[in-house]
């Protein structure tokens, strides 16, 4: 085998300017495939930790029919204190789970006695939704971040801000029909303006959990959505899963179940976007593989029509028809492992370069962002064993043919 | 005893609508150890004949044997191990391996076609590298060598793998006068010391004239037979 591959090589280099460019635009792709993926990857990843841990957590858990009629923020659809503990009993019950925050959300009249418009309002335990929305308070652009808020306390985003002449410490009322139909309102001090995440926008203002109970005359410990934050985010699948074989068997006197658990990207429209974004590596890698397939059939082609006489001479001596055949798929690998090798050498060299000096970036009202670019193993194994086994495929047809060539005709070829 | 006998041995083929009689029942027979010459006009026959005995081709009609196995009756991949156990040929052109050395063109057989271990290979190509007078070229590219020594190495590489029949289609065309008759003799001292059978196909009177058997092929026939072996037994 060794030999076979040494012939190989020499083989190769016998056209070394024309080994060299068809590597060189293996490289190419497979340089273009590495860094798209850690960079879209990077982005990608940023860009869904803006939303998973400023917004909608990791996955969201919700009484059944509440996320199917979540814009109309449904106090009917709440969880009891009752179904909060079975809930918060599974997650602790979790081992995924790192920390999670009950939300009480309703709509809301925003007055500032001179103006009134509507709001969504989340009631929330600031400790517990800071630890699980990390990023929450950095959206925070006036007002001090630390502690979120407190009891009497309200973050208002900044366009309702700038519409209702609001600033930092004016006083703004709150104005809620509960689940009964009776109308309460409560007096709130502005802590903080919130930006949204793609720009000035958003009715989604912050209250203290207690005070959300209390204008919606909630008697107990009731929610209606708890947001979880987990160890990994790649681990939603599988805490999705399992979330919902603990809390399978709470069901509703009809039967139907009380709980239903939703993933992050079941619950916000980037998931559209990061969709596009793994479409768009798919796409790149489909380029790689057609780079990869033209190139190297292309080279090992013209490499058997040179060769002719030579393959005439080689088949003649009584070399097996197998082992030209290994022969030339041997120097279409070569060729693939020799351009994934110096492909796979210089993206990591360039994504080591660009996690060195920082490349920041800004993402709606988010800037400053620091784009850190990484590849995982499996991506770079995924890529070599792709690119490897193409070129192999595309060597396979010259190969074969070479392998069948009569050996009078190709002795006759001029 | 016959190493290759042929028996009213017919090739035909299609050259294009044309079916052309390259061999019209051709018969003849080759003991062990002969150094034997096909030689005629272009397109008498000779080189389809060295295709057929070389295994490379089968006879429309006929029977050739080659020591002892019915050519006719081989497969391309018993064809292909045929050739590789047992004939070595020796090219016009030379047709060595332009990326391989010297040393490595006659390894080639030995590695690629039958899978002789290291040491043993060594002493093979020493030996014939030693006996082709090529021994102190065997780092050299055919780039490197002149024609004759290219000649010289397809001989050692066609010896290599203990091959009993060789097969030189033209093996001189391309070389001077010289250079040619030198390479006939060490054909035929290679012979001896091999116990090799040579037969060469060659249109040069001179060349033809150092074979101890001519066959003298004319539109696919034998026309007659001069045998110098006889004559000097005789």
């Amino acid at each position: 085998m060794l030999d076979l591959l040494k012939i190989a090589i020499r083989n190769l280099v016998r056209n070394w300017r024309r080994t060299f460019l068809t590597a060189g635009l293996i490289t190419v792709g497979v340089m273009a495939v590495l860094l798209f993926t850690s960079l879209a990857g990077s982005f990608k990843g940023l860009m869904i930790g803006q939303f998973t841990d400023s917004i909608v957590g990791h996955l969201e858990i919700h009484a059944t029919g509440y996320v199917a009629s979540i814009d109309n923020l449904p106090l009917t659809l709440g969880m009891d204190a009752a179904m909060t503990e079975r809930a918060e009993a599974a997650l602790k019950a979790t081992p995924d789970v790192v920390a999670y925050s009950p939300r009480v959300k309703f709509a809301a009249m925003f007055s500032n006695f001179a103006e009134t418009t509507g709001v969504r309002v989340n009631g929330i335990d600031p400790a517990k939704e800071d630890a699980t929305l990390p990023l929450l308070k950095s959206r925070i652009t006036e007002g001090d971040p630390e502690g979120l808020l407190k009891p009497g306390q309200i973050l208002i985003p900044d366009l309702l801000a700038n519409g209702m002449h609001v600033k930092i410490g004016d006083s703004v009322v709150l104005i809620a029909t509960n689940k009964d139909g009776s109308v309460n309102g409560q007096t709130f001090t502005v802590r903080g303006i919130l930006s949204g995440l793609s720009g000035p926008g958003g009715r989604d203002s912050y209250i203290d959990i207690n005070d959300a109970r209390h204008i919606l005359r909630m008697s107990g410990a009731e929610t209606n959505e708890i947001v979880v934050r987990l160890k990994q985010l790649n681990d939603v699948t599988q805490a999705v899963a399992s979330l919902k074989a603990a809390l399978v068997q709470d069901r509703a006197p009809d039967g139907m179940p009380l709980f239903e658990v939703h993933s992050w990207d079941q619950l916000t429209p980037f998931a559209t976007v990061a969709h596009m974004i793994d479409l768009l590596t798919l796409f790149i890698k489909v380029i790689l593989v057609s780079i990869v397939l033209i190139s190297v059939m292309n080279v090992m082609v013209m490499a058997v029509y040179e060769r002719i006489r030579e393959i005439g001479t080689i088949a003649a001596i009584g070399t097996p028809p197998r082992r030209i055949l290994q022969l030339f798929l041997a120097e279409g690998l070569l060729l693939g492992l020799f351009g994934t090798a110096v492909g796979v050498a210089l993206s990591l060299g360039a994504i080591l370069f660009l996690n060195l000096h920082t490349v920041h970036f800004a993402f709606g009202q988010q800037s400053n962002i620091v784009l850190a670019p990484t590849i995982g193993t499996a991506d770079i194994v995924t890529a070599c064993v792709v690119v490897i086994v193409v070129a192999a495929l595309a060597a396979l047809q010259p190969a074969w043919k070479a392998a069948r060539m009569n050996p009078i005709e190709a002795l006759r070829h001029v | 005893m016959s190493v290759i006998r042929a028996e009213n041995v017919v090739k035909s083929y299609r050259a294009g609508d044309v079916v052309v009689q390259a061999l019209r029942g051709v018969s003849f027979a080759i003991e062990a150890g002969a150094f034997v010459s096909f030689v005629g006009p272009s397109g008498s026959g000779k080189s389809t004949l060295l295709n057929l005995i070389g295994c490379l081709d089968r006879p429309s009609s006929g029977k050739l044997t080659v020591l002892d196995t019915d050519v006719a009756a081989l497969g391309r991949k018993e064809s292909a191990r045929f050739r590789g156990r047992n004939i070595g040929f020796i090219f016009q052109d030379f047709n060595l391996i332009p990326v391989l050395t010297v040393y490595e063109n006659v390894e080639y057989p030995l590695v690629m076609v039958q899978e002789w271990p290291k040491r043993r290979r060594h002493e093979r190509i020493m030996e014939l590298l030693g006996a082709v007078g090529m021994a102190d070229q065997a780092q050299k590219r055919p780039d490197q060598i002149s024609g004759g020594q290219k000649q010289r190495v397809a001989v050692a590489r066609a010896l290599a793998p203990e091959t009993k029949i060789v097969l030189a289609d033209e093996p001189t065309a391309n070389l001077d006068s010289e250079t040619a008759h030198r390479v006939i003799d060490l054909m035929r001292h290679l012979k001896t010391t091999f116990g090799v059978t040579f037969v060469f196909s060659t249109h040069d009177p001179k060349i033809m004239a150092e074979a101890e058997i001519i066959y003298h092929l004319e539109d696919g026939q034998v026309k007659t037979v001069e045998n110098a072996r006889e004559a000097v037994h005789a």
